[in-house]
């Protein structure tokens, strides 16, 4: 039950997209706002809450959109909220329309659309500083009064307006009005009837005639996956409907948007004067360089060029300062547990390596959010994709994919959640699936480990960093024919228009990119930190398990042994003292041995052993398996894992001379290959190769289950493994056949 | 003989006529104010050759030649 006299009036904010409305919620809620998700949607919801004299209220920030006909999903989040139709929101006490003042009949469509809801409105028009600059001068109080509800003016960037709207916000809630809604023609009205008739008896209880009209008008309205209406019936109602509507000579797809632009040319009639001509605004002097046929694609380059500097050199000194404050606190707490080997291991190498794993990446993050945040904020963002579209046109994705493919280049998971911005659902998930094929920087030690143990030492510098060069676009090379092959044969993607809107520039507030850069930040955290620390710790707890004392004998016999061999003259008491020395070479020999034989004796050994055949054709041995196992959930944490399987102990990093020594060194100890070298050149590629094309990423695979469900996050598991693994097989067995 | 926005020269304007039967981005572009009657400027072509960005009313929005296409012109008499 619901006691309406304490619960906080809802507000709803809605607008066009690039006119501000983001800035105006910012400004009206201040630091009172939290960020959640729609049951049921990856759209995020924001919502704030603000004072209104002597009461809060709550102000909902909902997606920009230039109408009720939902094409993506952020639109269709926006009907859903108003009518009240999302589970666990209640229709609206008041709806805000954010109008840019200086294009206000095509804002006010969207309110026209609203006011069939019957939902109180108030209207604001921003941007009013730069109406008066264009010499447009608007009659507020005839506007209102041909309205039928408050209009306030407003320069979002100013604290006066956020209380002049606060003001008109308090007394609507007291005395509400109503935008008056569009007179249909009759055979709107009868069409609409005729749909409600012939839909399921509770469906047609529960929708308001301005739902009803989106059946009727869009071409593919995303509220039909909503009733519970089989879907020949459906369509045939459909069909009938528009046929009525037809019938009066109105074309049923033109019909809504002719007849409402009518009524709101009726509604502002006086109220807009002109004073001079138009200036020609600043936006189309910068246009004129930045869309410039040659320089805009290098100045495009450029910025892009800096973006990704940045996000590697910004970020950085902060991820060494991550890595180095673990290693720290691992270092510290160490001491205390050495009483209780499990928990020390569990601590160290679980609990701080699972939390740092996921935070190292966080400075990456928030420098790339903050700058997709400024070149969305100052419109640029609208441009790139408008250069890029043809680039990304042929297979099937468009100008709006670039930014998130971009992004996964520093780390996946910035980059898919920057895909929110995709309007087409198929084209967002196309860019998502590809998304983590991108090189991201996880895999770069991986690259530097291989490559300086096996491509320098014999071919030069030179052949080494070209390699590590192109080991950047096996990815990209591999994502954009894959691209094609979803759209094609998967996702059926029809082909997809790219309307967009091209804002004025303007100059982002501080505060706006602020607030995004913490808001992604915290949502990564939550959503990826909390999955890579689970997994860190499954892993763990399998390459520890389950540890039988038989093992640790068995490693000190064998020191003991080969202690005595190398040196005959030392008696056993000797070597048993020096054992049991802290810091004797021969103590972390035999610690060094002890832990590798753990390792192989563990539940994720014995996987890698079991699963070894499996990589046979790749020509990996059981070590490499399970370095790849291990690598699931992470893949930068195949160094450790191969540091411990190699006796080196896992404290070694990628230009560790040991490891890249005992790796040279390995040999196959059985099957048909023994005595030959395991990381031949095909090995050592295929291993690369393995790893720029698996989903080696739980925080990946936790963003897609996120944003794209359940099943695609399996699918895109499953696929990328199976190209990898094929990519390995391929490289093996054809350096076989050539090398 | 129709005219139709993906033929217009850069720089030139026309008033809309009509949207093409089927046209797929119909119900979108007059949302957005690409009504008939309106007169539409075109103002650049991407470097690549598409899409195309065109001006009315005081904004400004890019769409595919493919879409463009679809949106008829009255020719100057």
């Amino acid at each position: 039950m619901t006691q309406t006299s304490t619960e906080p009036p809802q507000i709803a904010l809605v607008g066009n997209p690039n006119i501000g409305k983001t800035t105006l919620f910012n400004l009206l809620t201040g630091m009172r706002q939290r960020v959640g998700n729609y049951p049921g949607v990856t759209v995020s919801k924001k919502i704030g809450t603000l004072r209104l004299g002597e009461r809060d209220a709550h102000l909902i920030d909902l997606p920009g959109t230039y109408s009720l006909a939902a094409a993506s999903l952020d639109e269709r989040v926006v009907v859903d909220v108003l009518s009240g139709k999302l589970p666990g929101t209640q229709k609206p006490d008041l709806v805000v329309c954010v109008v840019d003042a200086t294009n206000l009949t095509r804002n006010l469509f969207l309110a026209a659309q609203i006011a069939e809801l019957a939902i109180p409105m108030v209207i604001v028009l921003n941007q009013w500083d730069l109406a008066e600059r264009q010499g447009l001068q608007i009659d507020t109080d005839r506007l209102s009064a041909q309205l039928r509800v408050p209009i306030v003016p407003c320069v979002a960037t100013r604290k006066e307006s956020a209380q002049r709207v606060k003001d008109t916000l308090a007394q609507a809630l007291l005395s509400p009005a109503c935008l008056p809604p569009i007179q249909w023609p009759d055979a709107v009205a009868a069409a609409t009837a005729h749909l409600r008739a012939a839909m399921p008896k509770g469906a047609a209880a529960d929708l308001e005639d301005a739902e009803v009209h989106r059946l009727l008008f869009d071409a593919n309205s995303a509220l039909a996956e909503r009733l519970e209406w089989p879907e020949d019936e459906r369509r045939k109602a459909v069909q009938e409907a528009r046929a009525m509507v037809q019938a009066s000579g109105l074309n049923p797809l033109a019909a809504e948007a002719l007849l409402q632009y009518d009524h709101i040319n009726g509604l502002t009639k006086g109220v807009q004067t002109k004073v001079g001509e138009l200036a020609k605004g600043q936006t189309e002097s910068i246009d004129r360089l930045l869309m410039h046929r040659g320089w805009g694609l290098a100045i495009f380059a450029a910025i892009m060029y800096v973006v990704f500097l940045s996000v590697y050199t910004w970020a950085g000194p902060l991820m060494d300062g991550i890595e180095w404050a673990k290693g720290g606190l691992q270092d510290w707490i160490s001491p205390f547990l050495a009483g209780t080997p499990m928990l020390q291991s569990l601590m160290v190498d679980a609990v701080i390596e699972g939390v740092g794993a996921f935070l190292v990446f966080l400075p990456q993050i928030l420098v790339l959010f903050f700058f997709i945040s400024l070149l969305e904020d100052t419109g640029y963002m609208a441009r790139a994709a408008f250069l890029m579209d043809k680039m990304f046109g042929w297979c099937g994705l468009n100008g709006k994919s670039f930014v998130p493919l971009l992004s996964s280049y520093a780390c996946a998971v910035p980059g898919i959640m920057a895909t929110r911005t995709i309007e087409d659902p198929k084209a967002r998930l196309a860019t998502i699936l590809i998304a983590p094929f991108m090189s991201c920087s996880a895999r770069l030690p991986v690259y530097v480990l291989l490559i300086g143990a096996f491509v320098e030492p014999s071919h030069g510098p030179l052949i080494a960093s070209l390699t590590l060069f192109a080991m950047h676009f096996v990815g990209l090379a591999v994502a954009l024919p894959t691209v094609w092959i979803l759209n094609k044969f998967i996702l059926k993607t029809r082909p997809q228009p790219f309307v967009l809107e091209m804002p004025r520039y303007h100059v982002p507030r501080l505060g706006d990119v602020a607030w995004r850069m913490w808001e992604s930040g915290w949502e990564f955290v939550k959503r990826a930190g909390t999955v890579i620390f689970a997994i860190t710790i499954i892993i763990w707890a399998l390459l520890y398990f389950p540890r039988p004392d038989a093992v640790a004998e068995e490693a000190r016999a064998q020191v003991i042994a080969e202690q005595q061999a190398a040196d005959p003259s030392m008696n056993l008491e000797a070597i048993e003292a020096q054992l049991q020395e802290e810091d004797s070479e021969l103590a972390h020999v035999l610690e060094r041995r002890e832990s590798s034989a753990y390792i192989e004796q563990s539940y994720m050994g014995r996987m890698g052993k079991a699963l070894q055949p499996v990589f046979h054709p790749a020509g990996f041995d059981w070590r490499i398996t399970v370095g790849v196992l291990a690598s699931f959930p992470a893949r930068e944490v195949i160094i450790s894992t191969l540091g411990v399987i190699y006796s080196l102990g896992g404290d070694v990093d990628e230009e560790s001379p040991g490891l890249q020594q005992a790796m040279a060194n390995a040999t196959w100890q059985e099957g048909t290959r023994v005595g030959m070298k395991i990381f031949t050149l095909p090995v050592v590629f295929g291993i690369m190769i393995f790893f720029a094309l698996c989903s080696q990423c739980g925080a990946t695979l936790a963003i897609i289950k996120k944003e794209a469900g359940t099943r695609w996050a399996i699918f895109s598991f499953v696929y990328m493994t199976v190209l990898a693994w094929i990519g390995a097989v391929l490289c093996f067995q054809l350096g076989g056949v050539f090398g | 003989m129709t005219a139709t926005l993906s033929e217009l020269p850069i720089g030139q304007s026309a008033r809309i006529k009509a949207y093409e039967k089927g046209s797929h981005t119909e119900q979108r572009l007059m949302v957005m104010g690409l009504l008939p009657g309106v007169e539409v400027r075109k103002i650049r072509v991407a470097p690549l050759g598409d899409p195309i960005a065109v001006e009315f009313a005081g904004s400004c929005v890019s769409l595919r030649r493919r879409e463009a296409i679809g949106v008829l012109l009255e020719t100057p008499a």
